[in-house]
This record gives structure tokens, C-alpha cells and sequence, in this order.
């Protein structure tokens, strides 16, 4: 027990006389840190986002009007239930003619173009009703889509029922979303990546170069009969204190810009308040974890050059 | 030694055929010019350095073979002094010393107790909080003895002691190396300070070339009960320094 304590106090007493390696081990530490901090997070709200993107995506059935008016509701009822009779069919929801034509007046408010419904004639809603058909997974989209229009005896694909008037696929929006999420989840991927190996050498050269500075040193334990632990210990001991103070520095920035900066975004950006990411505390203890144990082994490892008998 | 050779990579002949006995409680002189192998010779027995052929018997083991792992005990059976100190910076004159106790395991009330001693006996008893960079040389060299001599060990080996250092402050650090040796361990001195080696009346291994030319056994003509004190004026005199004698 009394070796534990002399080992801290060895490397507490290295840390305050070799200041200035420690200070850039530190700061090496805390940069990388910070980095990883930001990118985890990020990489883990894109991959949230696809997999929301994915769930949104569906077939739009739309009906024939019957006489400019709604089908009765009494064939719609059926209709829809013939749809949800469809394997890996989820959920159907219908989207009445009213319904369909306030969404539309709402989009258009937004763009600020309200003239070109007020242009309607009063009495007469142009747009179709329709139902939304979301499938359990999009790659079953197509197979439910081939369900509600199988080849009739023409061997065109014939709707299954007569109020249907044409089927919209979202198919190439999903198609393209996940794509583009893709291709930013795999950049994104790549550059943390590199930016992990990158620091790790960072960190790793910046101890090497203090127990370079202090090569005398070891030397001079060794010919004193000093075994190769005895003199490793307080090395890890400075190591582990340098990942601790530097990860610590760089969560402390993290919390703070998650409170001053993401968490007021996200009552206003959706993208930034997916729930998909790693609850703060956890990735401030992955993120403490690595970056001491980084440290403490790279001092351990690089000295071993310097042990050499 | 029996026979020990060393040849550097690059073919340079550091000792050849060396083969030397000294005894316990022995005070010994190696001497020879620069370049002939003395401080390999000294690497040999610190296992800094393994010979290529031949053995290196210290109290009777091997240690050209001695493993890895064993070396740090090895070491620490043998106090060295070297010619560059080879102190730690960063510590003060207590601590560098109180390192070569914390190395063995020891406890701190061992440390508190033969530190100073050995403090004492090199005469740097007053100097404890000093860094080595605010000592003098001879007083670097002093604790570089008493480091070496803090826990006691039953061989002490000293590269140059008195390499850099003037005549006046030599004889101190001879003086503090014959105490030494009065305690009962064997002491070998590396010098090319002719002079001093002629004054003290000891056994004189000369090496040129990496073999042994010389090995004089002497002593038989000094008493040897005489103390360190006796001691030191005679090697003052013979040595023809005036003054005060430093107060060890």
C-alpha cells in the first residue's frame, strides 16, 4: 500500500516539475476529446435520422371521386380494410378530400402563397382523398404495392378496387433521404476515424517527447538498481492524470456547449433533438475511460525503449 | 574475472583476456590511460554491459548470465559512483539519495534513518534541501558516493571519482571512499590520476589496450589500522597541499 501512494506521489511530483510537456499532453488530450465528443453524438443522430426517415416512408393511395363528390363511406370502410389485410402492411390511415386540401392551404401558408387557394371556386375541392399505406419496412414497400395493383388478366396491374385511381410512391424521396444519410454517416464515419488515429499519435508523441526529456533520468533509476515497474509506475501515474484532467477539461467545455448551444436548438430543429444519442453522462465516462487509459498506457508503452538493459 | 573479452559492434576491443580476483574488504585501483577499458570493465560488473566471452563471478555467481529481470537486484548489491554523478535533477540532495532505499522497498523510518547517516559521512549533512545543479562538483561526487554507499552494499565501484575535480577535494572524496572501505566493503576505484593512486598505497591493476599489464599488490607497507584521519594528512602531505583539511 505504502508503494501505491509513493508511486501518485512520484507522479504527482514529475507532473509539477516537467510542467510544460504535461500542459501539451493535457491540451493533446483535451482537443481529442472534445472531437470525439462532438462526433459521436453527430454520427449517432444520422444514424437515428435514416432509420426515422425509413419509418416515414409509405404509399399514398388516392380515390376516384365518385359524381365530384367522396366515395361513400361505407366502400371506403371496406377498401381500407382490404388494405390493412395486406402483408407487412403497418398502418393505413385515411386522408379525407377536406382533410387533404387544409393540408395543402397549410403548406402553401407557409410559402406564403395563400392566393392560389383562395382561387378555388368555394364549392369544389379538386383534390383526390387518399389513403396512407406505411408498410413494416421499406423494403417491403414494393411487394405491398404490387398487392394493392396485381396484374389483371390483360397482365397490366390492375388496382383492387375501382375507387382506386392511382398509387404515389415515396419510394425515390426514401430512396434518395437514405442515400444522402448514408453517404454522411459514412464521411462522417471516415473522418472521426482518422481524427481518433491521428490524436492517438498526438498523444502518444507528446508523452514520448517528455520521457524523452527525462531519458537521463530513467537512466540514472535503472543503474541504481531500480526494476523496470518501479520505474514505469509514477509514468502512468503522471499519464493517467494527464487523461484525466484533459478529458475533464474538454466534457466540462462539452456540457457546456450541449446547455448554451444544442439544447436550446433542439426545441426548434428537429434533426439536433433525435433521441437516438448516447445520454451525456455515459459518453463523458466512455470518453474519461479512453482518454486515461490512452494516456496511461502510451507512457507506459513508449518507455519501454528507455528500459531496455 | 575469468578471461572476460568485450568487443564493441563495429569490432573495437574494449577488454581482452581479462582476468582479475579481488577479494572481499579489498581496496583496489584501476588505472590505466583513456580508452583502455577501465569503464568497461565497470559496465561488465553492473551488467551494463554483457562481455562476449568469459565470466564475470561476483561472489561466486556468474552475472554475464544473470537474466533480465535479476539485474535491478544485482544492481542494487553494487553502490556505483560515476564520473558524471549521474544524479537526479529534479531532486534535492535527501531525496536523491532516499532513492536508492525506495528502489529496495524500503520503509520510510529505515529511510529517515540512513539517509542522513550517510549524508553525514560525506560531510553534506547541512546541504539536504540543496538540487544537485546548486552543488559544487566535489560535492556532487560526495553524494554520488553516498548514494551509492546508502544501503550498505559489500561492493562499491567508482568510475573517475575525482575526475574533474581539484587535488584539495579529491583527497576529500578518497578520504570518504577509505572510510568506506573501512566498514568492511570492497571498494574499486577507475582513475587515471596517477598520482593519487602512487600516494595511496593500495593494490594498482593497470590496464592498457584492454588487457591487464600491471597488478601490484600493495598495502604491505602501510599499516592498515591506520585512520581515516592519519590517512587523509598523510595523503595531504605527500601530495604537498597546504590548508585547512575540509571538515568531513
Amino acid at each position: 500500500m505504502g508503494r501505491v501512494f509513493f508511486f501518485i506521489r512520484e507522479g504527482l511530483r514529475a507532473l509539477r516539475r516537467s510542467a510544460a510537456p504535461s500542459l501539451a499532453a493535457i491540451v493533446t488530450v483535451c482537443i481529442t476529446v472534445l472531437l470525439l465528443g462532438v462526433l459521436i453524438p453527430v454520427l449517432q443522430t444520422t444514424n437515428g435520422k435514416t432509420n426515422q426517415v425509413r419509418d416515414q416512408v409509405g404509399l399514398r393511395v388516392f380515390l376516384n371521386d365518385v359524381n365530384g363528390q367522396q366515395a361513400p363511406q361505407d366502400q371506403i370502410g371496406a377498401l381500407q380494410a382490404k388494405l390493412q389485410a395486406i402483408p407487412h402492411v403497418k398502418q393505413v390511415t385515411f386522408v379525407d378530400k377536406n382533410q387533404a386540401l387544409s393540408i395543402l392551404s397549410e403548406r402553401l401558408k407557409q410559402d406564403n402563397r395563400t392566393d392560389i387557394t383562395a382561387q378555388l371556386p368555394g364549392a369544389h375541392n379538386p383534390l383526390p382523398a387518399s389513403f396512407n399505406v406505411t408498410p413494416d419496412d421499406l423494403s417491403n414497400l414494393g411487394s405491398v404495392r404490387s398487392a394493392i395493383t396485381p396484374p389483371g388478366t390483360s397482365g397490366q396491374p390492375t388496382p383492387i378496387s375501382p375507387l382506386i385511381s392511382d398509387i404515389g410512391d415515396s419510394r425515390d424521396d426514401a430512396s434518395k433521404i437514405s442515400g444522402a444519410t448514408s453517404a454522411i454517416r459514412w464521411v462522417l464515419g471516415v473522418i472521426s476515424g482518422l481524427l481518433l488515429v491521428a490524436s492517438l499519435l498526438l498523444v502518444a508523441n507528446t508523452i514520448r517527447l517528455s520521457i524523452y526529456a527525462r531519458r537521463r533520468e530513467v537512466e540514472v533509476m535503472r543503474l541504481v538498481g531500480a526494476t523496470n515497474w518501479f520505474i514505469r509506475w509514477p509514468f502512468m501515474v503522471e499519464g493517467l492524470v494527464c487523461g484525466l484532467v484533459g478529458a475533464g477539461i474538454a466534457i466540462g467545455f462539452l456540457f457546456l456547449g450541449k446547455q448554451v448551444i444544442v439544447d436550446p436548438l433542439a426545441n426548434n430543429f428537429n434533426l439536433i433533438s433525435s433521441g437516438h444519442t448516447i445520454p451525456f453522462a455515459s459518453l463523458a465516462l466512455v470518453l474519461l475511460c479512453v482518454a486515461m487509459g490512452v494516456s496511461a498506457m502510451g507512457s507506459g508503452l513508449t518507455l519501454r525503449r528507455f528500459l531496455k538493459i | 574475472m575469468r578471461r572476460v573479452t568485450k568487443v564493441y559492434p563495429g569490432g573495437h576491443v574494449g577488454l581482452e583476456h581479462v582476468s582479475l580476483r579481488v577479494d572481499r574488504g579489498e581496496f583496489v585501483f584501476l588505472v590505466g590511460p583513456t580508452g583502455c577499458g577501465k569503464t568497461t570493465l565497470i559496465k561488465t560488473l553492473i551488467r551494463e554491459l554483457r562481455p562476449t566471452e568469459g565470466e564475470v563471478l561476483i561472489a561466486g555467481r556468474d552475472i554475464s548470465s544473470l537474466a533480465d529481470k535479476k539485474v535491478p537486484q544485482l544492481r542494487r548489491r553494487i553502490g556505483t559512483v560515476f564520473q558524471d554523478y549521474k544524479l537526479l535533477p529534479t531532486r534535492n540532495v535527501y531525496d536523491n539519495v532516499a532513492y536508492a532505499l525506495q528502489v529496495i522497498g524500503a520503509s520510510r523510518s529505515e529511510i529517515r534513518k540512513k539517509v542522513p547517516d550517510a549524508l553525514r559521512l560525506v560531510g553534506l549533512a547541512d546541504k539536504v534541501k540543496n538540487f544537485p545543479d546548486q552543488l559544487s562538483g566535489g560535492e556532487q561526487q560526495r553524494l554520488s558516493v553516498a548514494r551509492a554507499f546508502v544501503n550498505h552494499p559489500p561492493l562499491l565501484l567508482a568510475d573517475e571519482p575525482t575526475g574533474n575535480l581539484d587535488p584539495n577535494t579529491s583527497v576529500g572524496i578518497m578520504q570518504v571512499l577509505y572510510r568506506i572501505n573501512r566498514t568492511g566493503t570492497t571498494v574499486v576505484v577507475v582513475t587515471h590520476d596517477r598520482e593519487m593512486v602512487d600516494k595511496m598505497r593500495r593494490r594498482v591493476i593497470a590496464l592498457d589496450s584492454g588487457r591487464v599489464v600491471r597488478d601490484q599488490a600493495a598495502g604491505t607497507y602501510t599499516p592498515d589500522d591506520e585512520s581515516t584521519r592519519e590517512f587523509a594528512l598523510r595523503l595531504r602531505e605527500e601530495m604537498g597541499l597546504e590548508g585547512e583539511e575540509p571538515r568531513y
